[in-house]
């Protein structure tokens, strides 16, 4: 396809807590600094940085990107935000594949971070401004509201039980314990998640990922960079992210279309045929327990209806053969959402590298893949990676 | 090799004070139909979208849930740049330059009308712990540089002044633009002062609008469009977001823009390739120091040259011609797509009026406005 | 790669207690942000029509939807809308939630009713064309997705030109 190759040489990533005592600055530096002297960088190799951070209504800053740029090794150089709400820690490697690939660039450091606790009395509330001003706003709606529902379609549509969807929860909090950034690992079982409260019907306080603090970065690199400072680069093959239609009530929301889209995206840019042979493992993205379901089925790999065999048939657990969310994925780590979804693509970046520690998945995978969602139901970015 | 980009296809609402009768979906709709006619595409055609908005600024969060509808990128890959259009362009170019694409719509949208605490806004942006707490009216940011920058480089009051009687005399015969006027010197010297040596006038008015570019890479852009604008450079960059770590007198992030935007492009001597100048004058002063900046004259002579009539339309380095952001308005986001679309027009021919003479290269310049330092420029010829 | 002692001291945990006893200096701020957005032609007259008890779409004859609330432009065909038409105020649940907290997290109070949103499918507007509004006078745990429901009204005097000029949805008995 003659498409200039763009790998990742490095990472980092903080911490996630639901209070941290550091600025936004402070955790978008942690990041970074730790990316680049992952790979032994310093910032005069870096001739673009790029960064990504969900709703500014959080943090409490108006244009945040500017605020953040100096935390994020912005200073005197092209610096540029991009924003698709939740998808947004997808969507940074993309914006950083942009600037390599064009050739205007030979590296690139991604910068992810968010700092939710800043909202008072709660962030979810910041989420009452995301609705339409005039017809929604008026009816004090919050995002539950969408994600109950979006839940209730899809065990509509599928005879779905809680019971069984509950399982992602214990899945991915058992696989965090192992994460150094984790702020919720912890062995649970079924009944917890059952017995915990309800906030929307059929939502419970345990499908619910935490919201966080955090930051994550990677540097990125050209092929003639990348095999200068690592042995092991991890190959961007494939992007692709789509945004539907803000008119979330004129759509059945069972199935996430955009998902799919973007997905084909990324498997026809990276040669995939057959996603459910050929992606070895997955992070998709797992706000809400049911929502990880229903990615893995956007994601086809598995077919519509089956994504819940193949929870319960133990495929998407660690030694399974298409581990999903072995990071312990937002459940489990944590949502500061722009950095979950690139801690999403950190993890995969690791497991290739055989690096990811005791949360490495056997067989020596080749192929991954993250994907995160956001907005109104609305968008979804996918990146494929490869060693 | 590197694949060429260009602007194949350009639209807009125009630019008023107010625009009660549409909203920002209607009038952006317009703009995208205006912009794909031009262009000759449909929306199925066109590869991807980069639409540039501000949560706050529009007053909702997450404004990119918004953007696809009235673009025709509804399930379409479509992603948001918080930042000037310039830089959403800068994207488009590395998107169209990677190869992945063959065309990409740009999108910039102001709402300004809608805002109505403008300077709480500003506030908004500064820093929470060190800057907010001093509860002042944000625009003494562009009063401290002015009087720095007046001090730096001689620069004199009236010479500032003189930016705003030209720009709001060019929008006269600017059918877009929203805040035209005939001013003499005296009278814009004589204005209530703000924040010293800042005054009322030195400041550039709110306008809503939208713009919509079509960009397209090689073969398919020469196919597509028998009046193609090159893009040759574009550059952006952002220098320190604090106060108290900026230098105030120079507009760095211009310099550094403009630097990569040259070596794009292959420009040498920008004061002898760069035939005109569309450039963020938000603030008067702005204007002389990004023209330093942009080197396009030493330091200390953008106000020479323009108490002289060299940066007047009949002059030999015309710059905002349009009548800039005092002329046209302040757009927000959206600024910059006001600088790209007028240079487009120019090197089209299509500038009616106030057309520029022989001119094969223009220069656009954003500036994000108070609080930032950042920058982004690009370069077109025809 | 990815040290856990590294990583453990990137960042500080606190606590919502330690926040509130000022263990830690803080910054309160709270922004003066306001806005008036403009309508526009399309929602300028569903709000309009919301005032005289009426819900009004707009036809695409591409796509043969009826678009509430209407558009000037179909996003699905890119293409204008068509004749101005009304639809009912009756319609069909096709999903809804009971929920427990409000819009910004609080729990709903002991003794007083959950809320029940949902999307409603409006008579005339076409399949999957729903709006969102609330569903009342109903025990929450009898509302089923399919059911029939109707609008209530605030009385003229009362209404404003908003989507609240419609109190909430309740089911009709068959």
């Amino acid at each position: 396809m003659g498409l200039r190759k763009v790998a990742i040489v490095g990472a980092g990533l903080t911490k996630f807590h639901r209070y941290a005592q550091e600025t936004p600055k402070e955790l978008a530096y942690e990041a970074t600094k730790m990316a680049l002297d992952s790979c032994e960088m310093t910032l005069d190799d870096i001739d673009s940085v790029c960064l990504g951070t969900a709703p500014d209504a959080f943090d409490g800053v108006h244009m945040k990107g500017e605020y953040l740029s100096d935390g994020a090794g912005g200073f005197r150089k092209p610096y540029m935000r991009h924003f698709v709400g939740g998808g947004t820690g997808v969507m940074s490697p993309i914006h950083g594949w942009f600037h390599v690939a064009s050739g205007m660039f030979d590296t690139c450091l991604v910068v992810a971070e968010e700092k939710m606790s800043s909202a008072f009395p709660h962030p979810a509330g910041a989420f009452l401004t995301i609705f339409d001003h005039t017809t929604e706003q008026p009816l004090y709606p919050t995002l539950i509201w969408i994600f109950a529902i979006e839940m209730h379609r899809f065990m509509h549509k599928y005879g779905y039980t809680k019971k069984d969807i509950a399982q992602v929860a214990v899945k991915n909090k058992a696989n965090a314990l192992f994460h150094p950034s984790a702020q919720l690992g912890a062995k649970i079982t079924v009944e917890d998640v059952l017995n915990s409260e309800v906030m929307a019907y059929p939502v419970n306080r345990m499908d619910i990922s935490p919201t966080s603090d955090g930051a994550a970065a990677i540097v990125l690199a050209s092929e003639e960079v990348a095999r200068r400072v690592t042995e092991k680069p991890i190959w961007i093959d494939g992007i692709g992210y789509c945004l539907d239609s803000a008119y979330w009530c004129n759509r059945d929301l069972y199935y996430p279309d955009y998902v799919e889209i973007a997905a084909r995206q990324a498997y026809e840019m990276a040669g995939i045929k057959e996603p459910s042979k050929e992606i070895h493992i997955a992070e998709p993205y797992d706000p809400f327990t049911y929502k990880e379901l229903h990615h893995i089925e956007g994601l086809m790999l598995c077919k519509r209806g089956e994504s819940v065999k193949m929870l319960l048939d133990g495929v998407t657990q660690r030694d399974g053969n298409l581990p999903c969310c072995p990071s312990g994925g937002a459940l489990g780590v944590g949502n500061p959402i722009a950095a979950t979804g690139l801690m999403k693509i950190i993890e995969i970046f690791l497991q290739l590298r055989e690096e990811a520690g005791e949360r490495q998945v056997p067989g020596q995978p080749t192929c991954g893949l993250a994907q995160a969602w956001g907005d109104l139901m609305q968008v979804g970015t996918v990146v494929v990676m490869r060693s | 090799m590197t694949r060429q980009v260009a602007v194949i296809g350009a639209g807009t609402t125009g630019f008023r004070a107010t625009t009660p009768d549409v909203s920002y979906r209607e009038m952006t709709y317009e703009a995208a139909k205006k912009a794909y006619l031009d262009a000759g595409v449909e929306p199925k055609e066109i590869g991807a979208f980069v639409a540039t908005s501000e949560d706050f600024v529009e007053g909702y969060s997450i404004a990119d849930e918004y953007a696809p509808d009235q673009l025709g990128a509804a399930l379409k890959s479509l992603y948001t740049v918080p930042g000037d259009f310039i830089q959403a362009m800068g994207s488009a170019v590395m998107m169209l330059k990677s190869g992945l694409y063959d065309i990409v719509a740009v999108q910039g949208l102001s709402k300004a009308s809608n805002m109505l605490t403008k300077a709480y806004l500003t506030e908004f942006a500064l820093d929470p712990i060190y800057n907010r707490p001093l509860k002042q009216h944000p625009d003494y940011i562009a009063g401290m540089e002015m009087n720095r920058y007046l001090f730096e480089t001689g620069t004199t009051r009236e010479e500032c002044a003189q930016v705003v009687v030209k720009n709001k005399r060019n929008a006269m015969f600017n059918p877009l633009a929203a805040h035209a006027c005939d001013l003499t010197l005296d009278y814009v010297l004589e204005a209530e002062m703000v924040a010293y040596p800042l005054s009322e006038l030195d400041i550039a008015p709110y306008s809503d609008g939208a713009v919509v570019i079509v960009l397209a890479a090689g073969e398919t852009a020469k196919a597509l469009s028998d009046k193609p604008v090159w893009v040759r450079g574009v550059g952006w960059c952002s220098d320190s977001p604090t106060l108290e770590t900026r230098d105030w007198g120079q507009a760095m992030y211009a310099s550094l823009a403009a630097e990569m935007a040259y070596k794009m492009a292959g420009i040498k001597s920008p004061r002898s390739e760069i035939n005109f100048v569309e450039l963020n004058d938000e603030f008067s002063y702005k204007e002389l120091q990004h023209l330093e900046a942009l080197r396009l004259c030493n330091p200390g002579e953008a106000g020479v040259l323009t108490m002289d009539g060299a940066t007047e339309i009949s002059g030999s380095l015309p710059v905002n011609a349009s009548g800039g952001c005092l002329g046209v308005g302040n757009l927000f986001e959206c600024t910059g797509g006001q600088k790209v679309l007028d240079v487009v027009l120019q090197l089209r021919g299509e500038a009616g009026r106030n057309q520029l003479k022989n001119v094969s290269t223009g220069l656009a310049m954003g500036w994000r406005g108070l609080p930032t330092t950042t920058g982004a420029v690009a370069i077109l010829s025809n | 790669m990815l040290d856990a002692d590294l990583i453990a001291k990137t960042a500080t945990k606190l606590s919502l207690k330690e926040i509130q006893e000022g263990k830690v200096l803080s910054v309160k701020d709270k922004p003066n942000l306001k806005y008036a957005w403009d309508n526009g032609v399309a929602i300028g007259r569903y709000l309009a029509e919301l005032k005289e008890g009426r819900i009004i779409g707009k036809k695409c004859h591409s796509c043969k939807r009826v678009l509430v609330p209407p558009r000037l432009f179909c996003e699905l065909c890119w293409r204008p809308t068509d004749e101005w038409t009304y639809v009912q105020d009756t319609g069909t649940i096709l999903t809804f939630v009971i929920s427990h907290v409000n819009w910004d997290a609080s729990r709903v109070k002991r003794g007083q009713r959950y809320h029940t949103p949902a999307v409603i499918e409006l008579d005339g507007a076409g399949k999957d064309q729903g709006i969102l509004h609330l569903i009342d006078e109903i025990d929450p745990k009898d509302i089923k997705i399919g059911q029939k429901v109707q609008a209530v009204w605030k009385k003229p005097e009362e209404r404003t030109g908003s989507i609240t000029d419609i109190k909430y949805f309740r089911v009709i008995k068959k």
